[in-house]
């Protein structure tokens, strides 16, 4: 009976990590951090164009199609990871909305000549204010809108072939046919 | 070429450290005296090694090497040089490589200064230790190289996340790491007696001092922590039950239990196996806090490791090191022989009960912490559970222990009379409640909780002083005679009086700032004023002002009492460089008794030229660190301790009735 006793700390201890492992396990990134703004319209905002650009970005022009908004950064070492990612995106004719974050417009720039321009269009938010009505973290971060304006998905990591593969193009094929 | 040699330098350590793991463990248990003694000199050996990359590191951060990865995204030229050398475990990376370096330290010191263990112990302790190097050494190599080098280095980093530019944080995981590591030895120890399947006097007088040497510093590493979450973070919280400020509290209360069982088993050769297990549990809950943090799964300030590969790398350390010695423990720990026998009201019975307060009080920190994660393991719902769930349940466990820790000092060891405690501390009794009732009256008012709050904390001073009084017989025996036996009380003693004193000291802090705290949260122009506790606070002006690499904007107040001076405060709003980060830099003006903080905000939009500003009046919060240091130096003392010096007695003598004055 004394033995038991001594066994009691093992079996907790096995309890908790079962219960511990299980997410860790069965893979849910915590990066994905569920964004309380999925399946909610995009917040209103207008922003201005990039110097030597026509048009900026508003929440009108996330209307009508099936879109991807990414925001990005110059200073961001992640978002030159994932510049190549976009560019196969845009190469599968997937409209990619661009905001450009607390950039100077000369980084940013020149920053678009050096790794391409994925971008339809693109906004500056110079004072991140629009990021933060996005729910943003930081950069880079990925939303998928649908033809009525709605977030359906958010990715607070670079884009990897994995995700293009396995998340964005099949999540895309299906609010393109229609729900 | 040279990062190349640090990392060189941590695969030959893994390697080392796997010979330290084995070769002694063999020695041991066939009683080969040389196989024995490889262990000591692989622990130099891997010290030396993990030293020598945790320098290089070092280096590669001060000359802003932006060929290595680590440097790019941590370090910028512009940087001041303090940042870049704290930056060095500011991060991940670095800061694993710092733990495993610590924990090198911690080996080296046991292969020198254990020249008095006997061998086969420390054969075994250091193989143990070995373990746990080549554990972390390969966490760090699979998956977190602090070395890796990018074959398209920029012209500048990313620099330190601007939060972690300040000297409170800059120090604070080496402190931290150092409490952490530390009871590794003690569950190193454990896990050798169990192997060995013997704990007696002498094993509990080994542990003891490293036990007190990682809980000072321990100590002192959650009070920097508390201390710079109050003055960076801009809202005066110096505890916001954070996951990652309990994963720090967490081993803190189970070593402060462990500090105070392992007394038992060294006086009175009781409590052996509750013991073993507390010194598991302790390095446990230390691995946890390692794992919360690095495993992303709580979602908080701290954490800046996202990454879910790591998280289960170190989750298999931690079920490798808890799992396998608590495996072990159900295997050994019923063949422990029981030790002394004693009764309830004894100085053992208050120790019994102090370790059940407090690892109640772990226990419930623990669930407080770990339910939400629970709950979004089984259901995906995300809730937290703040302050209020804490307050509920931890608090109430606080009370019972600070108000018995008084008696239980009191008491004799083996068979205590209560009533005869309670009459030496009738002073202390009325002085904790004629100073808690004069403050209270003094300070006209607040909450009534605050009585019985300043009760504790006069209570936990006034018992500690009371029990030196009542060794030292003061007023008892002539005064010069009072003195002398002051003089001859053994430092362990004087190290207990000045930890729970400074406990009481904390209370009163934390009284003092939860009751009474006033704020103010206002949009003020140039020239407006706001009275505040007594105090009128006048904005005098705003402007712009440039730091090495940040802009800010300063607001400066000017703090009068009827008219008279007091203080200038500035704060600032800052944005850092280059991650164009805003950061609050708070102005504070103690005198001691209280602190009066100024943290200034944005514009506001609706009042032209005004700013949003927050003014807070926090009452005796500075003996909240004032406490925690004097907590440390009572560890400090009682490390200093004559009988830690000359080490333990032999162990056919440790069954011996004990020699010196039982505390």
């Amino acid at each position: 009976m004394r033995r038991l006793i001594f066994i009691v700390p093992i079996l907790v201890f096995v309890g908790l990590t079962i219960y511990f492992a299980t997410p860790l396990l069965r893979g849910t990134d915590p990066s994905l951090i569920p964004s309380p703004l999925i399946d909610k319209p995009v917040p209103a905002f207008e922003l201005p164009p990039l110097p030597g650009y026509q048009k900026g970005l508003s929440s009108g022009d996330l209307k009508g199609q099936v879109q991807i908004v990414n925001i990005f950064a110059s200073w961001c070492i992640p978002c030159r990871a994932e510049a190549p990612a976009l560019m196969t995106l845009k190469n599968m004719n997937i409209p990619i909305q661009g905001i450009n974050q607390k950039d100077k417009p000369a980084d940013a720039l020149e920053y678009l000549k050096e790794l391409g321009d994925p971008y339809v269009s693109i906004g500056m938010d110079i004072d991140r204010k629009v990021s933060i009505d996005w729910g943003a973290y930081g950069a880079p971060e990925t939303f998928i809108v649908d033809a009525e304006g709605r977030i359906r998905y958010k990715q607070a990591a670079p884009i990897t072939q994995d995700d293009i593969d396995n998340t964005i193009v099949p999540l895309i094929n299906k609010l393109r046919a229609g729900k | 070429m040279i990062p190349e040699l640090g990392q060189f330098a941590l695969v030959l350590a893994a390697l080392v450290a796997f010979m330290q793991s084995t070769v002694p463990l063999v020695g041991a248990a066939r009683g080969n005296s040389r196989w024995m003694a490889v262990g000591s000199s692989a622990a130099i050996l891997q010290c030396v090694l993990i030293l020598l990359a945790f320098a290089i590191l070092a280096y590669e951060h001060i000359v802003s090497d932006f060929t290595v990865e680590n440097v790019v995204e941590n370090s910028f030229a512009a940087m001041p040089l303090l940042y870049k050398i704290t930056g060095v475990w500011g991060n991940h990376e670095g800061s694993m490589l710092l733990w495993v370096t610590i924990l090198a330290i911690y080996g080296m010191l046991i292969a020198l200064f254990g020249s008095n263990l006997p061998r086969g112990l420390k054969a075994r302790v250091l193989a143990v230790q070995g373990m746990i190097g080549l554990g972390f050494l390969g966490f760090i190599l699979a998956t977190s190289d602090p070395f890796n080098r990018l074959l398209d280095p920029p012209a500048d980093g990313q620099g330190l996340n601007p939060l972690l530019q300040d000297p409170g944080l800059a120090f604070h995981p080496p402190f931290l790491y150092l409490g952490y590591v530390g009871f590794s030895v003690a569950f190193s120890f454990a896990v050798a007696a169990l192997i060995e399947g013997r704990v007696d006097p002498a094993w509990a007088r080994w542990v003891r001092p490293w036990t007190l040497a990682a809980w000072s510093a321990l100590t002192l590493g959650v009070a920097m922590g508390s201390w710079w979450a109050y003055y960076t973070l801009g809202w005066g919280g110096w505890w916001g039950w954070d996951p990652v400020e309990n994963a720090s509290l967490m081993p803190w209360l189970a070593g402060t239990a462990l500090l105070h069982s392992a007394i038992v088993v060294e006086k009175r050769d009781a409590l052996k196996s509750w013991t073993i297990l507390l010194s598991i549990l302790t390095f446990s809950l230390s691995l946890i806090g390692t794992f919360l943090v690095r495993s992303g799964l709580t979602t908080s300030v701290h954490s800046f490791a996202l990454d879910p590969a790591r998280g289960i790398f170190v989750l298999g350390l931690l079920v490798a090191a808890t799992g396998g010695a608590l495996t072990l423990y159900a295997i050994r720990a019923p063949s422990l022989k029981m030790g002394g026998l004693f009764q309830p009201i004894s100085r053992e019975g208050g120790l019994v009960l102090n370790n059940l307060l407090l690892t109640t009080m772990c226990a419930t920190v623990f669930i407080g912490t770990l339910y939400p994660m629970f709950l979004n393991a089984l259901t995906g719902k995300t809730v937290s559970v703040g302050p209020p769930f804490f307050n509920a349940t931890f608090l109430p466990l606080a009370v019972p222990l600070v108000l018995a820790l008084g008696v239980g000092a009191m008491l004799p060891w083996k068979r205590g009379d209560l009533i005869g405690a309670l009459g030496r501390l009738k002073f202390a009794a009325a002085a904790s409640l004629i100073i808690a009732l004069a403050v209270y009256y003094l300070h006209s008012g607040g909450p009534v909780l605050a009585i019985p709050a300043l009760i504790c904390a006069v209570w936990l001073v006034g018992s500690a002083i009371a029990e030196v009084a009542d060794r030292i017989r003061l007023f008892v025996i002539p005064f010069s005679h009072s003195m002398a036996r002051a003089a001859a009380l053994p430092r362990a003693a004087w190290g207990m009086t000045l930890a729970h004193a400074g406990l009481g000291v904390m209370v009163a802090g934390m009284t003092g700032t939860a009751l009474w705290t006033e704020e103010r949260i206002q949009a003020m122009a140039p020239g407006d004023s706001v009275e505040l506790a007594g105090y009128q606070v006048q904005l005098k002006s705003v402007g712009p002002v440039q730091g090495p690499n940040y802009d800010a904007e300063r607001a400066t107040f000017v703090v009068t009492d009827k008219g008279q001076y007091v203080a200038t405060l500035a704060a600032e709003r800052r944005t850092v460089h280059p991650q164009e980060q805003a950061v609050t830099n708070i102005g504070i003006r103690t005198n001691f008794f209280a602190d009066i903080y100024a943290a200034v905000g944005e514009p506001d939009p609706a009042k032209p030229g005004a700013y949003v500003t927050r003014l807070y009046h926090h009452p005796l919060v500075p003996w909240i660190w004032v406490g925690a240091v004097i907590m440390v130096l009572g560890g400090i003392v009682s490390l200093t301790d004559r009988r830690l010096r000359i080490g333990a007695p032999s162990r056919r003598m440790a069954n011996m009735p004990e020699a010196l004055p039982a505390e």
